[in-house]
């Protein structure tokens, strides 16, 4: 019951914010926002303690009734409440109450209506529940694609800026590249199971493992088939290395969307959608080194690209995809509870990053630009202090929470050998990387000369209240989450915590390897984070001018990583401009010449008529009682040989 | 039909009719000077006085099985008279102002109007034959009544000569039809008939004749060369006239005829009648596209309008037959508004006749342009204007005919036909205003106003004349 209404109160929130907005004015539709938040992040919490803490409540499923039973096709309104849903919803809801509040304060100067807003951020956190908690693949996909629409709506939500308009659209687009396999990932489910709904599929791997599928004459295993086609939805809504083109893009909506949406949870929907199919995805080995490579190969890909970008969102955002990319490589290489774990404590310190840079912008009067600001840590000390938390959780330095899960993914992926070596590579330089662009930014963000004009300087100021307390709390979550969790998580008690949601094979003991590594390995990540600091300190605190240097040494270097590795021009030159050129040609070969022409033509054909018809109307009477006389002659002809 | 009985009482209209045109012509005689309005008026009373006697008269078949009257002869006969009544009204203004105003006019409406009646109640050949021609013989000098233009004399020559040849198929036809049935009496034939084996070459060969003298009255393709040219000669009143009453009378035999005495070559003729349908639709919407004079434009019009109405025929079956009389009330009503708006195109005394004279008459006219907007829309079959049900009952039948073809190209030819009724109603309400018309007769603002209402309202109350139609077709289907 408890957690019905964490899952739903966020959906009454936004119906009466968006529905009533108009007549209840912004304030109204804000607190009804706002309450409906409090109550989920209530309740959600309190469902996942009375969870794991009480054996009273009973993990199962809470059923809202049927939805689809078409023949065979049976599908159930269902919320599944297992510590895997239930820690989603925890944090889901928690995290999304914090980001509601601090938006009251963000979003204060904006002169438009606000509910609508406030109605989209609602219905938002109201779909990532239903995708969290969801008991059937098509309740989930249901989520997937409303906190896909959310996701769009609010990326656009300043519809009259025409990037804003073209990032939502693109996101849309990229996001349907990924959900389309998604789509026929679940067909190809129901096909080999005959149901959607988890507790029948789970029960039943054992019967068709050995299944196949045939395509294209080949036979590929079925699970392996599926297990690719579920992650390459997963790799569009978590922005993995192929099709992130979207994420940096998303930052043209609202920093609270961006902490909210792009960095915490619909991003980490797709390394959820791992954990959720681990029974499936652990026979499904070749799929899962994919996993991994992708994994691997994001971490670093989006790290390096995030040293040279100079907008201070976007380098966020590129972190964003980077910390996902590690989050792909514990699930790829079997270990979903690490995966999890990082994805909660990341949760925590990427969006208090988001909301800080917010914050900084806010103070710096909508300024983005890294290379305009600097010099302003004395004026906003607490987003000085919180944002420090952050990019220390970030860089994993001990003990923040950053910590203790990017060492449990480097680990797990050193411990489980073959592929992940690769991953453990990749993560490794990430990491470097990762201390280095976070202390970047910190420091072109706070330190140095003011570069930013007079005019903008002199409003720079502390946010209120409304918007530092949100920050704070998710700082404390930054610092603490990881030593309070891991115990539970990864540590002695993950046995217990997890039970049954989430699954690994009998030959899956890469939890238990974790434990046995040199002690180097656990060490290393620490480290090279360190030397990060040190070399970000070097090169923009010490000797600025060592970055131009660099980069006038290598340019083309330099300008593969400013170019984010040319993705956007590659896609540019091999699909959008053959769409445009398919689209342009079939608007002037098909709608204009076809579809328009037939019609044209058959108007050109009538007036031929016309003209041929009336050829005959000469006004000759001869030729009048001739044409009678031919009528008589044909129509008897007919009627004999016919009639 | 044994019965030899006189029963000359079921005839009452008709001889009413005719005596009172005799009357009216002595009269007109005697008083030689104007005389003109009086026996318009005195003709519109013995119009009158005629419908009068249609409804409440006998039904029952008279002199010897060769005139019978009944729910159809009664149905078809009011609007008839109807569609001659309101034709003379038109008549009183044009007449008057192009110098026209003899009291002959009238009379030769009535005694066509006589020819008519006979011909919707004839059971018999030479019934038959007899009304076609007292109707054509009134309608040729009537076509050439202008006699001192030259246009209306060509036209009254053009169409006497053609009507002369339809006349001579039709006796022809007429003539086989009895070589070889022994009879000229429709049920007989009928009876004959009932039995394939005699249904020989000779007997349908005739039936094609017959067919083609009536085709020729209705102007359908491709017997309507004269059509165009006879319209935009004609007195306008007069092509009224042609438009409507005789429109309707040669239908009805055509009904009589093809459901009656040839009902049992239903199969055989049904597939010349599709024919003659599709090329009446098709050239009536095509042809009219190029059209400039109005007259003309109506001209086609009117020969797609009765290739939409033989659909209903081609369907062969009651609803198909209560189809071509709905369409038939409906098609006359509106094409006496169209003609009254005609009429009133007239601009410094002189009959103006070209579409483009109508360009801007919203604005200088508002009530004729919404009058004659309404007729447009009406023909051109838009709900929820008359000409919109006419179209539904016809294709309605064909569809449960199963003449899906026929039904599909009669939609296909509205569509090109909304082309050039939409066109009007655009130069009126879009083009560059031109000088107003002079101003018309109250005889024209009515019968455009109250035809013009009909095609309107229609759609509240088609109940009476749906259900007079689907009495009438049930008479022919014994």
């Amino acid at each position: 019951m408890i957690y019905a209404i964490a899952v739903f109160a966020p959906l009454f929130g936004s119906l009466i914010a968006g529905l009533l907005g108009p007549f209840i004015g912004d304030r109204a539709a804000q607190a009804a926002a706002i309450i409906g938040m409090v109550i989920a992040a209530i309740c959600g919490p309190l469902a996942l303690f009375m969870l794991v803490a009480f054996d009273t409540a009973p993990s199962g499923v809470v059923s809202l009734g049927t939805w689809i039973d078409v023949g065979r096709f049976h599908v159930d309104w269902a919320l599944r409440y297992d510590a895997l849903s239930a820690t989603m919803v925890g944090m889901v809801s928690f995290v999304a109450m914090l980001i509601h509040v601090y938006s009251v304060g963000y979003m204060g100067h904006e002169h438009r209506p606000k509910y609508r807003f406030f109605a989209y951020l609602s219905l938002f956190t109201f779909s990532m529940l239903m995708l969290v908690t969801a008991d059937n693949l098509l309740q989930l996909f249901f989520g997937w694609e409303g906190v896909g629409l959310c996701s769009y709506l609010l990326i656009g939500y300043w519809y009259d800026r025409p990037s804003a308009c073209a990032a939502a659209i693109k996101a849309m687009i990229v996001n349907r590249i990924g959900d389309l396999a998604f789509a026929v990932g679940i067909a190809l489910v129901f096909f080999k199971f005959n149901s959607i709904e988890f507790p029948s599929i789970f029960a039943s791997i054992g019967l068709h493992q050995a299944d196949t599928y045939d395509l294209f004459g080949t036979s590929f295993p079925a699970f392996e088939v599926i297990g690719f086609l579920l992650f390459i939805g997963a790799m569009g809504k978590s922005a993995q290395i192929g099709l992130h083109v979207w994420l940096p893009d998303a930052m043209e909506g609202p920093t609270p969307v961006s902490a909210l949406i792009h960095a915490a949870t619909m991003v980490t929907a797709g390394v959820f959608l791992m954990a959720r199919m681990s029974p499936l995805m652990e026979f499904a080995p070749t799929a899962l080194a994919f996993v991994t490579i992708i994994g691997g190969t994001t971490a670093l890909f989006a790290a390096t690209i995030g040293c040279t970008q100079t907008d201070i969102k976007r380098v966020i955002a590129y972190s964003t995809c980077s910390q996902l990319g590690y989050m792909f490589v514990a699930a790829g290489v079997g270990a979903y509870q690490v995966s999890i774990f990082h994805l909660i404590t990341h949760a925590f310190f990427k969006a208090l990053l988001f909301l800080s840079a917010g914050s900084v912008i806010h103070a710096m009067s909508d300024e983005q630009d890294m290379r305009r600001m600097g010099g302003i840590w004395r004026k906003i000390p607490i987003t000085y202090t919180v944002m420090w938390a952050g990019s220390l959780a970030l860089a994993g330095i001990f003990p923040f929470a950053g910590y203790y899960s990017k060492d449990a993914i480097l680990e797990a992926a050193y411990a489980a050998g073959g592929v992940g070596y690769y991953g453990w590579i990749c993560g490794v330089l990430a990491a470097f990387l990762t201390a280095f662009y976070s202390w970047r930014l910190l420091i072109m963000t706070f330190h140095g000369a003011p570069r930013a004009d007079k005019h903008v300087m002199a409003h720079v100021h502390e946010s209120p209240l409304v918007m530092t307390g949100p920050l704070m709390v998710l700082a404390v979550g930054a610092l603490v989450a990881g030593f309070l969790l891991k115990p539970d998580f990864i540590g002695e008690y993950w046995p217990e915590y997890w039970g049954l949601s989430i699954f690994n094979g009998p030959d899956n003991h890469v939890l238990h390897a974790m434990e046995e590594l040199p002690g180097w390995v656990g060490l290393l990540p620490l480290l090279v984070g360190l030397a990060g600091i040190a070399m970000a300190y070097w090169w923009y605190m010490f000797q600025p001018g060592i970055p131009a240097a660099m980069a006038a040494r290598f340019p083309a270097v330099y300008r593969f990583l400013l170019n984010k590795w040319y993705f956007d021009e590659l896609y540019n030159w091999l699909f959008v401009q053959p769409a445009i050129k398919l689209a342009r040609g079939l608007w002037q070969v098909g709608d204009a010449g076809i579809i328009d022409g037939m019609p044209n033509g058959v108007a050109s054909l009538a007036a031929d008529g016309s003209r041929q018809a009336v050829k005959l109307q000469t006004g000759s009477l001869a030729l009048y009682a001739f044409v009678m006389l031919i009528g008589v002659v044909a129509l008897l002809t007919i009627f004999l040989m016919f009639g | 039909m044994e019965a030899a009985a006189m029963n000359w009482t079921v005839a009452v209209p008709e001889i009413a009719l005719a005596l009172c045109a005799m009357a009216i012509l002595i009269f007109g005689v005697l008083r030689r000077q104007d005389a003109t309005f009086l026996c318009t008026m005195l003709s519109l009373g013995a119009l009158l006085l005629t419908g009068v006697l249609v409804i409440g008269g006998q039904t029952g078949a008279g002199f010897g099985g060769q005139f019978t009257a009944d729910a159809f002869s009664a149905f078809v006969k009011l609007l008839i008279l109807s569609g001659s009544a309101f034709a003379l009204l038109l008549s009183l203004d044009y007449n008057e102002r192009e110098g026209l105003a003899r009291f002959e006019y009238p009379v030769l409406v009535l005694l066509a109007t006589t020819g008519m009646m006979v011909m919707a109640s004839a059971t018999n050949l030479m019934t038959l034959y007899l009304g076609l021609e007292l109707q054509s013989l009134a309608l040729y000098v009537l076509a050439a009544f202008a006699r001192d233009t030259l246009r209306s004399s060509e036209a009254g020559l053009k169409y006497f000569v053609l009507g002369a040849l339809a006349s001579g198929l039709l006796l022809y036809g007429i003539s086989l039809a009895y070589g070889f049935s022994g009879t000229m009496d429709f049920a007989q034939i009928a009876r004959i008939l009932a039995s394939p084996a005699h249904a020989s070459a000779g007997l349908v060969v005739g039936l094609v004749f017959i067919l083609a003298g009536l085709a020729f009255k209705v102007s359908a393709v491709p017997f309507h060369m004269w059509t165009p040219d006879v319209y935009e000669g004609a007195p306008t009143p007069v092509t009224a006239l042609f438009g409507t009453a005789p429109k309707v009378a040669a239908m009805a035999l055509i009904l009589r005829v093809m459901i009656g005495p040839f009902g049992h070559l239903l199969p055989h003729w049904q597939l010349l009648i599709v024919l003659v349908s599709i090329a009446s639709m098709l050239l009536g919407s095509l042809a009219a596209i190029g059209q400039n004079n109005i007259k003309r434009l109506m001209a086609y019009s009117s020969i797609g309008h009765m290739g939409y109405a033989l659909i209903g025929l081609a369907a062969g079956t009651h609803a198909g037959v209560r189809g071509v009389l709905v369409y038939l009330v409906v098609y006359v009503f509106m094409n006496l508004g169209t003609f009254a708006c005609i009429i009133a195109m007239r601009r410094q005394g002189r009959q103006v006749e070209n579409i483009s004279d109508l360009a801007g008459l919203a604005r200088t006219d508002p009530g004729l342009a919404l009058a004659m907007a309404a007729f447009m829309f009406s023909m051109a079959g838009i709900p929820p204007l008359s000409g919109f049900f006419g179209k539904l009952y016809v294709f309605l039948a064909a569809v449960q005919a199963g003449l899906w073809t026929l039904a599909v190209i009669g939609v296909l030819t509205s569509v090109v036909g909304a082309y050039y009724y939409l066109r009007v109603v655009k130069i009126m309400y879009f083009d560059e205003a031109q000088p107003a018309f002079d101003k018309r007769g109250a005889s024209l603002s009515f019968v455009a106003a109250s035809t013009g209402l009909f095609t309107l309202l229609f759609f509240i109350f088609p109940a009476p004349f749906v259900g007079a139609a689907e009495a009438a077709a049930r008479v022919l289907f014994g």
